[in-house]
């Protein structure tokens, strides 16, 4: 690994992608992507007799595919890297009890998924391990229990407010080349603008986006153009019109950017400003951006993912919320 | 780097433009129609009490809360009230319906948790500030209309 600047890696060893897998819940398979989906269930039990359960079972399925897409098992996974945004990380720690690999549990809200990438790709790419495991989750009902209201109280939400994807995504890591191939990785840092409003997270996370994509940028010393494509976690709406004001504050221009909690729905669909949650970079990076890039429409990405790191007691002690994004560089190995 | 209070503050001024407007008019009109249905509909329950009961109309408010306590939580339980909610706004959350609302959508919440420190120990989550403010309240006017009272009668 060559360390470009204070917060880029550059990953100089082979670091590939040996398999992924996603798995969803109903609103997410009604979407434009809905196809892409290894796994999806028309309920939000997934099976399950509640929605802890259920977002484990989701974050089982995902893993059980992307082991399967590696032809690996889980015993030669080296270490596994999990996260999800309920409190003490259950879904994670808890299906960690069951892989039984060494076992690092993440948090950095809905930017979890590329720093567990990140941080699996430097291992491998260090030869700290040879094969790694990440898995993230996220579920609608559980997370609007633990961060706003019960699933089934009648508050009116106003239109910024984002929608928690209900999903999990899973990616293996390791050292056999493939079509795709982890080239860099930039760590971001906690940004706060004051946001207090936590339906309105875009405008939140949308300065820590800029900051770790601008820091990308200057540190890799490429130009946007350089990326077939720059997507942002889950700015929504909202929060994506922000960042590329805030990048074009600092005179770059992005042409093929998009958000991945505005291409996950339907714009008819009642997600409000757009999705959310830890889950909804990772399914549509590892579901359809993969894909994309697989089928050659996309050779390089920068996968920007952002996190609010929102806390439903720091907001009631008048607090903001602090937010941070994690970026990954993937390239089409030709 | 941290950021200052300055930037903080233009930051949030730039943004204004990007953040949808809420719609006050919009919303205020459909919360008055909601909520003047439900007043509508309570006022219809207390009629057909009134008439098929031996009642007056104040023996007939009880019966009628109760009804619509009832009807509340079992939409809630439907999983219809929050979509009224939603397009409702305070014109489902104020009335009666609203408060059954709150308790029966934390109770469901909290089942897995079980019977007393699940349902029971959260039932009460959102609606414990209504209670606690309302039984000050109450006691203020109270004590504030017997003082009133003391200083005319005097």
């Amino acid at each position: 690994m060559e360390r470009r600047g204070k917060q880029t890696w550059h990953f100089d060893q082979p670091v590939y992608i040996q398999g992924a897998g996603t798995a969803v819940g109903p609103e997410e398979l009604k979407g434009p992507l809905g196809s892409c989906f290894d796994v999806s269930y028309d309920n939000l039990y997934a099976g399950q007799e509640n929605w802890e359960l259920a977002e484990r079972q989701l974050m089982q399925d995902a893993v059980e595919v992307a082991l399967k897409e590696a032809e690996k098992k889980s015993e030669e996974m080296d270490y596994f890297f999990a996260g999800d945004l309920l409190n003490q990380i259950v879904t994670s720690n808890y299906y960690a009890r069951e892989v039984d690999i060494p076992y690092f549990g993440l948090f950095a809200a809905c930017a979890t998924v590329m720093e567990g990438v990140a941080l699996a790709a430097l291992f491998v790419d260090t030869g700290t391990a040879n094969l790694t495991l990440t898995a993230v989750s996220s579920h609608n009902a559980t997370a609007e229990r633990q961060f706003r209201y019960p699933t089934e109280f009648a508050g009116q939400r106003p239109d910024s407010s984002t929608f928690t994807v209900t999903g999990a995504g899973a990616v293996v890591i390791g050292k056999k080349p493939s079509l795709i191939k982890v080239t860099d990785a930039t760590i971001g840092k906690v940004r706060d603008y004051g946001i207090k409003q936590p339906f309105d997270m875009g405008s939140a996370m949308a300065p820590a986006a800029a900051d770790t994509l601008i820091t990308h940028l200057k540190e890799t010393r490429r130009d946007p153009s350089y990326y077939d494509v720059i997507v942002t976690g889950d700015l929504s709406r909202v929060g994506s019109g922000i960042l590329r004001k805030l990048v074009q504050d600092k005179g770059i221009t992005l042409d093929r950017y998009e958000d991945c909690g505005v291409m996950i729905y339907h714009q008819e669909q009642p997600v409000f400003s757009g999705g959310s949650g830890a889950a909804c970079p990772a399914v549509v990076t590892f579901g359809h951006l993969f894909k994309e890039m697989k089928e050659g429409r996309i050779k390089r990405m920068l996968v920007v993912a952002t996190g609010a790191l929102l806390s439903p007691l720091m907001i009631q002690q008048k607090e903001s919320i602090p937010s941070i994004a994690h970026a990954v560089a993937f390239e089409r190995e030709e | 780097m941290a950021v200052d209070e300055q930037q903080k503050k233009l930051y949030q001024k730039n943004i204004k433009l990007y953040q949808p407007k809420s719609h006050v008019i919009k919303n205020g009109l459909k919360a008055f129609l909601i909520g003047g249905l439900i007043c509508t509909i309570g006022q219809g329950i207390s009629r057909i009490y009134m008439t098929f009961l031996p009642i007056t109309q104040e023996e007939a408010m009880s019966p009628t809360l109760a009804t619509l306590i009832l009807l509340a939580a079992l939409a809630t339980g439907f999983g219809i009230y929050d979509k009224l909610g939603q397009f409702a706004g305070a014109g489902s959350l104020v009335p009666v319906t609203g408060f059954s609302n709150a308790m029966t959508s934390a109770a469901l919440e909290h089942k897995s948790e079980g019977l007393v420190f699940g349902i029971g120990a959260n039932m009460f989550k959102l609606t414990g500030a209504v209670i606690a403010f309302g039984v000050l309240s109450a006691y203020l006017v109270g004590l504030t209309r017997m003082l009133v009272e003391m200083l005319i009668n005097s």
